[in-house]
């Protein structure tokens, strides 16, 4: 498959409007026996792509199909331009939604998948024809119109299911785990597709993922989710690097979760130089939570330990270190400096700041 | 029916095919032999041919000799001649009228089979897919659709025969006299409703996997297209099950123009559908060289049976695409 | 898949109408299957002067008294039974072993083999019974014209039954990974198929005997015209006399029909992922 998609220009027809601005207040869902989501409050600007992401079971996927209408909320609003969309049915809500698979309709072409939703608007056949196909140029599948879907592979299959959402010009789009049914580089290749459309058409976005990656790569802005709640919303730099609670900051990325403590705007890490610490935690005991690139191996000082594993990961090394038997930490650096397991090495920790939560000592 | 799953174990037999070639004719290979037999060719024989072979001569003798000379003996006549008399016998009005009865009861019941068990698959829908009740009607459905042909015909004499309950009871309830104006239950109307009573449950289970088959994404695509649900009926629904409808009513056409037992039971003179010419042909015994008629009539119903299988394979094939 | 996690089903097919309204019309039909069995059982305990009920007919069945009339039926039964063991024995010793060979050893041979495995479907008994006179003209003067030598008839005619039942479970099973890894264990081909190949398939061979059994215990057609005495050409001849017998009898079979059916269910060749082939009815 190759990369380069034909960009057709802004003022096209296929250019949708500035998305929506949608917000979820207070939205709670009870299933029989549980509780799917517990006063989720999330808002999304026109124009964004806001990546909700966590863990199976989160919720993330109910409040994607609550703004889509297909569950109902216990309570709370959702509101999309300021219009409450609680209770008004689906197909009412003008939004666009792209499945995890098996979403096209087996009995229609390609190009008559993509014009449903243009048919369900009673579009002219020829207004729909053009924009089906100009819609189809821009997923990069124009002469694929005429296959059915069992002829296509799954990333081709994902792309149709794009087209047809777009098509419409819906003021939201909806992503429930496009990506999680395809190959590893497919993936990749699709998302930044996605991404690359999705900005070109402004159009505000809701993209479901487990996948941190996934998430981080795309995202404008990403919330994390958790048991029903949203832990953390935050550009994916923030959450990255500010993780405000300690599930955020091993469900996104790797850390190394170290003890410390907190003195004035410092945390003191065990063996380490003093280094600055994100927001302004009290002082007292801390857990901190390093990333894997900011450790690294030093000739004195520092903490001791022993090699454990190595990794190779094509762009970096990442080591695993023991340095007592509750201390297991994860470094990545360059494969020059690879050191063999059973070698005893010191590490140290150099992040610019870190990101701490209260630790009961 | 039949033809689903061995797709998929052909595709993979091709792929075994194209990777260690055929039983007999292999080079020997020192290690990554899949059979995992022996280096010698020769070993391989007898194992084969142990399996093979016993199966090989029983389907021989049993079906294929009987199939040709089912079909056969339509071209000769009593003395072994060939001839084409028994075919232009075919023509009699007597037997084009019997093949008109068994297409119009197998219509008939078809188109009625399939449009309830249709209905009873919609409602299977609503049910737990592993709940107790459905496996209790996947059970009836499996059984009544085996219910022997003769038990068959006496539960509908129980119910709607001259004496049967039904028809005292409307009788003595509703002043109801079903066979005012003769007694049809013992001719060719009165298998229709036997007939419905296994149509119905082989429709449920032919049919039911297709409709199973309806993902839940595609209600909620059309839903968020801005479709209604009678769009999402009429749209997606109905063209998607349609070749397996149609199947399945080609199905339920050639089990009931090829069954016997039940209209042997219920109609003990007279031949007046195709199975019941074959039986008038075969125990005849005052007009000799019949069974060759017999023949001919096989030959007829067996061309009839071609077309509607193939038939029914083809949409098959297509109905289990879609299922992919 | 996006995870549901919700426990009630969601019936969001057809028409998307209401679960009262399918519900309804399951019942509406179930309650109309359910008339002629109804009527069966009422019938059979209708009194002989016809106003009452009571149990005669029943105990007419097990009174030595009838017992004359009854030898035919007797007869019948047994042979049935017999026929449903020999044609059961019969597809499990010859069928299956075909099939496993070819599934693992002759993969061309694939094709052929359903397709002859799917004859029998286009060629329904009626008419195959009209070539089967001279072979069991031929069997008759071999083997004797006992009842027993329908079994190798019956065995073709389930073939299509039988063969996509032990098919399911092959192509769900990898048998070949199976064999493989038990042959590199040193395994040798007898012990292998007996401790290896019939555990794996006991689904798909269970499932192939009960459909033998009940279609060789329902068989008719091909008994009735080459003059053997089976359990429904027996039923028949019983009819002409008592109907009421008949149809006892055929509630009996009923019944045990549905019992093995739970009795097989239960063991776990039926399951509700895996559809078992039924064979089209009667014939």
């Amino acid at each position: 498959m190759t990369a380069t998609l034909p960009r057709p220009s802004l003022t096209s027809p296929t250019g949708v409007g500035a998305g929506a601005a949608v917000a979820f207040h207070d939205v709670t869902k009870q299933f029989a026996g549980h509780r799917a989501l517990t006063g989720l409050d999330l808002e999304l600007q026109p124009g964004e792509l806001v990546a909700v992401l966590g863990p199976s079971g989160c919720g993330k996927t109910t409040a994607l199909r609550s703004l889509a209408g297909l569950e109902d909320v216990t309570s709370g609003r959702i509101t999309i331009d300021g219009r409450d969309v609680v209770g008004v049915p689906t197909h009412r809500r003008d939004v666009g939604m792209v499945f995890q698979a098996y979403s096209l309709f087996p009995h229609l072409t390609v190009r008559q998948n993509v014009e449903f939703g243009l048919r369900m608007r009673r579009v002219d056949k020829a207004a729909r024809a053009t924009r089906a196909g100009e819609m189809l140029d821009l997923v990069g599948l124009g002469d694929l119109g005429e296959r059915y879907a069992h002829q296509l592979s799954g990333g081709q299959q994902q792309r149709v299911a794009l087209a047809r959402a777009l098509v419409t010009r819906p003021r939201v789009l909806l992503l429930d785990e496009p990506l999680s049914a395809l190959d590893a580089k497919v993936r990749v290749q699709l998302r930044d597709e996605i991404r690359r459309i999705q900005r070109e058409l402004s159009i505000t976005t809701l993209f479901v993922t487990h996948d941190q990656e996934e998430a981080l790569a795309v995202a404008d802005r990403v919330a994390v989710m958790r048991a029903g709640s949203i832990e953390q919303v935050g550009t994916p730099e923030e959450l990255y690097s500010a993780p405000a609670t300690a599930f955020v900051a091993e469900f996104v990325g790797t850390s190394n979760r170290v003890s410390g403590e907190v003195i004035g705007t410092l945390v003191r890490l065990a063996g380490c130089p003093e280094v600055p610490v994100v927001g302004t935690p009290d002082e007292g005991p801390v857990w901190a939570y390093v990333r894997p690139e900011d450790v690294s191996f030093v000739e004195q000082g520092g903490l001791a330990g022993v090699v454990e594993s190595v990794s190779f990961l094509g762009a970096v090394c990442r080591t695993r270190v023991r340095v007592d038997r509750e201390t297991l930490l994860v470094l990545d650096h360059r494969a020059d400096e690879r050191r063999e397991p059973g070698v005893p090495v010191r590490v140290s920790f150099t992040p610019a700041r870190v990101a701490v939560t209260t630790r009961a000592s | 029916m039949v033809t689903t799953s061995t797709r998929a174990a052909d595709t993979t037999a091709d792929a075994r095919s194209a990777h260690e070639g055929d039983g007999g004719g292999q080079p020997t290979r020192a290690s990554s032999s899949s059979d995992g037999v022996g280096p010698s060719r020769g070993r391989r024989r007898p194992a084969a041919w142990w399996g093979l072979t016993p199966f090989a001569l029983w389907v021989l003798a049993f079906l294929i000799v009987p199939c040709l000379l089912a079909l056969g003996t339509g071209f000769v006549d009593g003395d072994g001649a060939p001839t084409l008399d028994n075919l232009a016998a075919l023509g009699d009005p007597l037997i084009v009228r019997a093949f008109a009865s068994s297409a119009a009861v197998s219509a008939v019941t078809a188109v009625a089979g399939a449009v309830v068990g249709a209905v009873v698959c919609w409602g299977l829908t609503s049910l737990r897919p592993d709940g107790a009740v459905r496996s209790a009607i996947d059970a009836a459905s499996s059984v009544l659709a085996q219910f022997g042909g003769v038990m068959l015909a006496f539960a509908f004499i129980a119910t709607i025969g001259i004496q049967g309950v039904v028809t005292r009871l409307l009788i003595d309830v509703a002043g109801v006299d079903l066979y005012a104006d003769g007694v049809w239950f013992y001719q060719v109307p009165g298998l229709l409703l036997p007939y419905l009573y296994f149509q119905v449950p082989l429709m449920v289970i032919t049919f039911m996997p297709a409709v199973s088959g309806l993902r839940p994404q595609w209600s909620e695509a059309v839903a968020t297209l801005g479709g209604t649900r009678w769009q999402h009926l009429v749209r997606v629904v109905v063209p998607v099950l349609a070749p397996a409808f149609v199947g399945s009513l080609l199905l339920l056409f050639a089990n009931a123009f090829s069954s016997y037992a039940t209209a042997a039971a219920l109609i003990s003179q007279g031949a007046q559908i195709v199975p019941l010419q074959i039986r008038a042909a075969l125990i005849s015994e005052t007009v000799l060289g019949r069974e060759n008629v017999a023949g001919a009539l096989a030959l007829g119903m067996v061309v009839v049976m071609a077309v509607l299988m193939t038939g029914y394979s083809l949409l098959q094939r297509r109905t289990e695409r879609w299922q992919r | 898949m996006s995870a549901r996690t919700t426990g009630a089903p969601r019936s969001t097919t057809a028409g998307g109408a209401g679960t009262v309204a399918r519900r309804t019309a399951l019942v509406v039909v179930g309650a109309l299957f359910a008339v002629p069995i109804a009527a069966m059982v009422a019938f059979s305990l209708r009194s002989a002067d016809g106003t009452g009920h009571d149990l005669n007919h029943w105990l007419a069945i097990v009174d030595p008294e009838n017992e004359r009339m009854y030898r035919n039926l007797v007869e019948g039964v047994t042979n049935s039974l017999l026929l449903a063991v020999v044609s059961a024995l019969l597809v499990l010793v010859l069928l299956v072993p075909a099939m496993v060979l070819v599934h693992l050893r002759h993969p061309r041979l694939v094709r052929p083999l359903e397709f002859v495995c799917l004859v029998p479907i286009t060629v329904p008994a009626i008419v195959l019974v009209v070539g089967l006179a001279p072979v069991y003209s031929v069997v008759s003067r071999v083997a004797g014209s006992g009842a027993w030598t329908l079994a190798l008839a019956y065995g073709v005619t389930v073939l299509p039954y039988a063969y996509r039942a032990v098919q399911s479970d092959l192509a769900a099973t990898d048998l070949r990974t199976l064999t493989e890894a038990a042959r590199t264990l040193g395994s040798s081909w007898p012990r292998t198929m007996a401790l290896v190949v019939v555990p794996s398939l006991r689904r798909g061979l269970l499932a192939a005997a009960f459909i033998t059994v009940a279609v060789v215990l329902g068989e008719f057609t091909i008994a009735s015209l080459l003059n053997r005495v089976n359990l429904q050409t027996a039923l028949v001849q019983v009819s002409r006399s008592d109907p009421y017998a008949a149809v006892i009898l055929a509630l009996i079979s009923l019944a045990f029909a549905f019992v093995l059916l739970l009795v097989i269910g239960r063991v776990g060749a039926l399951g509700a992922a895996r559809p078992i082939p039924t064979r089209k009815a009667l014939s």
